[in-house]
């Protein structure tokens, strides 16, 4: 039962970093335009940082 | 770099402005100004960079991005660039550009409360599943001090989270409470409540029963049909901000010696002199001071017939100046003016719809008192049959939670998520959350007549009636023109083929007509009175050539395309049908003839359409107004449901629940069955919902109800729920 001691810690560790990555995507504006962002993938120019508010 | 193979022909402009793109542009030391596009018509990855990339090339260009979702491009620019420029040049490349109000759009551009919801329900999706992970572990047989170091750090990620995401329904529950009444998140905050401090009290004292994860999957679920909702009604508001921004109120307002300016009409005030050019709507109400013209009033009375306009002629905000150029001393601007009149009638309609009440507030009205009384009930009897208050008390909470409104919370949302986006993509814009329900009870329509049940355009009627010769000379007039029977003119006799005459001298009279010289002869097109001629019953212009009798060419306002269409479909339900108009009684009587509607009413005022349809609603009727102009507004606000095409005025859009985005009337049937079908599924959510519950809670009440059948049985009502309600995406 000792593996849990590293576990619980490890997965909550995990967890974490997948909320912390949702938080990022949230505040630089990752989910103002899903359509125009999965057609963007295709346009061959270098992409730049959506605008700065 | 390989030339990409465009899908859109108009892209492969882009190239051409690419080569001065790139180097990037960053100001002139100046602060920036934004300016908002709508481009209606972009629909692929080469349209974006197409836009980008000739936008960015322009002068005073700092950046530009498009967003494909909302179809509009948001540029920055150096101070003094104008917005109508840009939106030329990309028409002009072929991308249809128009400008926007940025002061109509400042709500979506902070989509703070979208954001926000977003943000607690990542939180509490993150919390539920790891704590789900460690209910599992106890589920399946932890036991001791395993359990309690399980039940501890539950506890530990669940306070924060519910503290943070659940603050939605506390806020909403307490608002109600304040005011006395109960609303679907009462019962959704007390059991989220009681069911950590329970959780809390009980792993304090090492117990067995923890429900830290039914807290948090109510929550989450509770949240994620609280953010479709949102969704629902943020995509409809900014499709109508749109339409608003579309229309930038501005006047040019005349100062002594110099040139026009441009103002605000927010602005203006009584005194100030304005131009209105010939083409352009009247900002204000007003008095004629100089110019002859002819005004377009069908918007604002639903008469076909332009009327005249000189000095001394009083005109009103809304009307459309069709000839020549007026300036016009303001009377009184924005909210004094004839609009306010219309917002006063629209104020009293309106209040008597507000008394609506949804399918879901029926449904917490008769659910959150029951729910209490079962719980309050479970922890009377157990504790007066055991004598043991823990114990009650676990009982009641797990009624509380196993009765919670998961499935109720998602039952109306995701079927108004689905139904609106299928609405939408048949072009209707949904802008009011019950719209729907109210739509699907519909059982007599009335229709307005210029603008809704016709263009608004005139058409040229039969050709063959006139001589070749009066054509071309017509037709060599008509072209000198651009008042809209002109303009329909030259386009109906072009197609039939017709050269226009030789005609010399061409020059317009502003608001009398066109004059010219044919063979040595004055030719005149235009108005009866200036002619001599005797006016004719019905929209029409004259030809005369000088000492002849003058010819009338009569124009009928063309049907919207999909009227007849949809006028069969309506009747074949068995709806009632009624035209009410305020033009005259020959045009109103012609328009319900070519479409098929027996019952019409021509020379209404804009009361009595609306005490009409208030006269219906009296009777029972549920009435669907569908109605363009200010003459309506107050019709539309009485109705119980209310459709307005986009090209209405604002006013009438404002008050309308659903917005018709294309020009084809013909969806209108299809609406109401699918809105019918949209309701059948929210009931059938509630029933699938109720099931649950009839199995569910004798099992809490006896006691038997352990957390694992909580999370159970609040799954998979959940889904269902959802599945249920996307069926109304196909068929």
């Amino acid at each position: 039962m000792n593996v849990l001691v590293y576990l619980i810690p490890v997965s909550l560790l995990l967890g974490g970093l997948g909320l912390a990555a949702f938080f990022w995507t949230l505040k630089s504006e990752q989910y103002e335009d899903p359509e125009g962002d999965s057609h963007r993938i295709l346009s061959d120019r270098w992409d730049d940082a959506p605008p700065k508010d | 770099m390989a030339t990409p193979i465009s899908a859109c022909p108009a892209c492969d402009a882009a190239p051409l402005a690419e080569a001065q793109a790139g180097k990037g542009y960053h100001g002139n030391g100046m602060e920036a100004q934004r300016i908002m596009l709508s481009l209606p018509q972009i629909y692929c990855a080469a349209c974006i960079a197409g836009v980008e990339r000739g936008l960015a090339a322009q002068p005073g260009v700092r950046d530009a991005r498009v967003n494909l979702t909302l179809k509009r491009a948001t540029v920055d620019v150096d101070p003094g660039v104008e917005a109508q420029s840009l939106a030329d040049y990309l028409t002009g490349i072929g991308f249809e550009a128009y400008e926007l109000d940025p002061g109509q759009l400042t709500s979506t551009a902070t989509d703070k409360q979208g954001k926000d919801l977003l943000m607690r329900l990542g939180v509490a999706g993150f919390a539920m599943m790891n704590v789900m992970l460690l209910s599992v572990a106890v589920w399946s047989g932890a036991t001791d001090a395993t359990r309690d170091l399980f039940h501890w750090i539950s506890a530990a990620i669940a306070i924060p989270t519910i503290g943070f995401s659940s603050q939605v329904f506390f806020r909403s529950a307490w608002s109600a409470l304040r005011v006395g009444r109960l609303n679907m998140d009462v019962p959704i905050s007390l059991a989220i409540i009681l069911a950590l401090g329970m959780s809390i009290y009980e792993t304090m004292h090492s117990g067995e029963h923890a429900y830290f994860d039914a807290a948090l999957s109510l929550t989450f679920f509770l949240l994620a049909g609280r953010y479709l909702d949102y969704r629902t009604r943020a995509v409809a508001r900014s499709a109508a901000e749109e339409l608003a921004a579309l229309e930038v109120p501005r006047a040019a307002r005349v100062v002594d010696g110099q040139a026009d300016e441009q103002v605000a009409v927010s602005d203006l005030s009584p005194g100030d002199v304005v131009r209105v050019v010939p083409g352009a709507r009247v900002p204000v109400d007003g008095i004629v001071l100089t110019g002859e013209s002819e005004l377009d009033r069908s918007l604002l009375t639903g008469e076909s017939l332009p009327v005249a306009a000189a000095p001394e002629t009083i005109v009103s905000a809304g009307e459309v100046n069709l000839t020549g150029p007026l300036t016009v001393r303001v009377t009184a601007a924005g909210r004094d003016s004839s609009l306010h009149r219309m917002a006063d009638l629209v104020a009293i309609a309106e209040t008597a719809r507000n008394r609506y009440t949804s399918l879901a507030d029926k449904a917490a009205a008769v659910y959150a008192p029951v729910v209490h009384l079962l719980a309050l009930a479970a922890f009377l009897f157990w504790l007066w049959y055991s004598g043991d208050w823990r114990m009650a008390m676990n009982i009641a909470v797990a009624t509380l939670i196993i009765t919670c409104p998961c499935a109720l919370g998602l039952a109306v949302p995701a079927v108004t998520t689905a139904a609106s986006g299928r609405l939408f993509k048949q072009g209707m814009l949904l802008k009011s959350a019950t719209a729907m329900e109210r739509l699907a009870e519909v059982d007599h329509v009335v229709f307005d007549k210029t603008g809704t049940l016709t263009e608004g355009k005139p058409a040229l009627g039969d050709l063959s009636r006139h001589k070749p010769r009066d054509l071309e000379i017509a037709l060599a007039l008509a072209e000198g023109s651009s008042h809209p029977l002109a303009q329909s003119l030259v386009q109906a006799v072009r197609a039939a083929g017709v050269q226009p005459a030789d005609v010399t001298q061409v020059h317009e009279v502003p608001g009398k007509g066109i004059e010219g010289k044919w063979q040595g002869k004055i030719v005149r097109l235009g108005r009866a009175e200036w002619l001599g001629a005797n006016a004719v019953g019905q929209t029409a212009t004259y030809l005369a050539v000088s000492g002849a009798k003058p010819v009338a060419f009569t124009f009928t306002d063309a049907l919207r395309p999909g009227v007849e269409a949809a006028i069969t479909a309506l009747k074949s339900k068995g709806m009632g049908i009624t035209l009410i108009s305020g033009d005259v009684p020959a045009a109103v009587a012609d328009i319900a003839g070519r479409v098929g509607i027996e019952d019409w009413k021509a020379d209404t005022l804009p009361e009595d359409k609306a005490e009409y349809v208030a006269r219906l609603g009296k009777a029972g009727k549920k009435v669907l107004m569908v109605g363009d102009g200010l003459n309506d507004t107050a019709a539309l606000a009485a109705a119980h449901v209310s459709i307005s095409p986009a090209s209405a005025l604002e006013a009438a859009r404002v008050v309308s629940d659903i917005v018709l985005l294309g020009k084809s009337m013909e969806p209108l049937a299809d609406a109401i069955d699918l809105s019918k079908s949209a309701t059948r599924r929210i009931k059938e959510n509630f029933a699938i919902a109720a099931g649950y519950n009839a199995i569910a809670i004798p099992i809490a009440l006896i006691g038997l109800a352990t957390p694992l059948a909580a999370a159970l049985a609040m799954s998979t009502s959940s889904v269902t729920v959802s599945l249920n309600a996307l069926r109304l995406r196909k068929g």
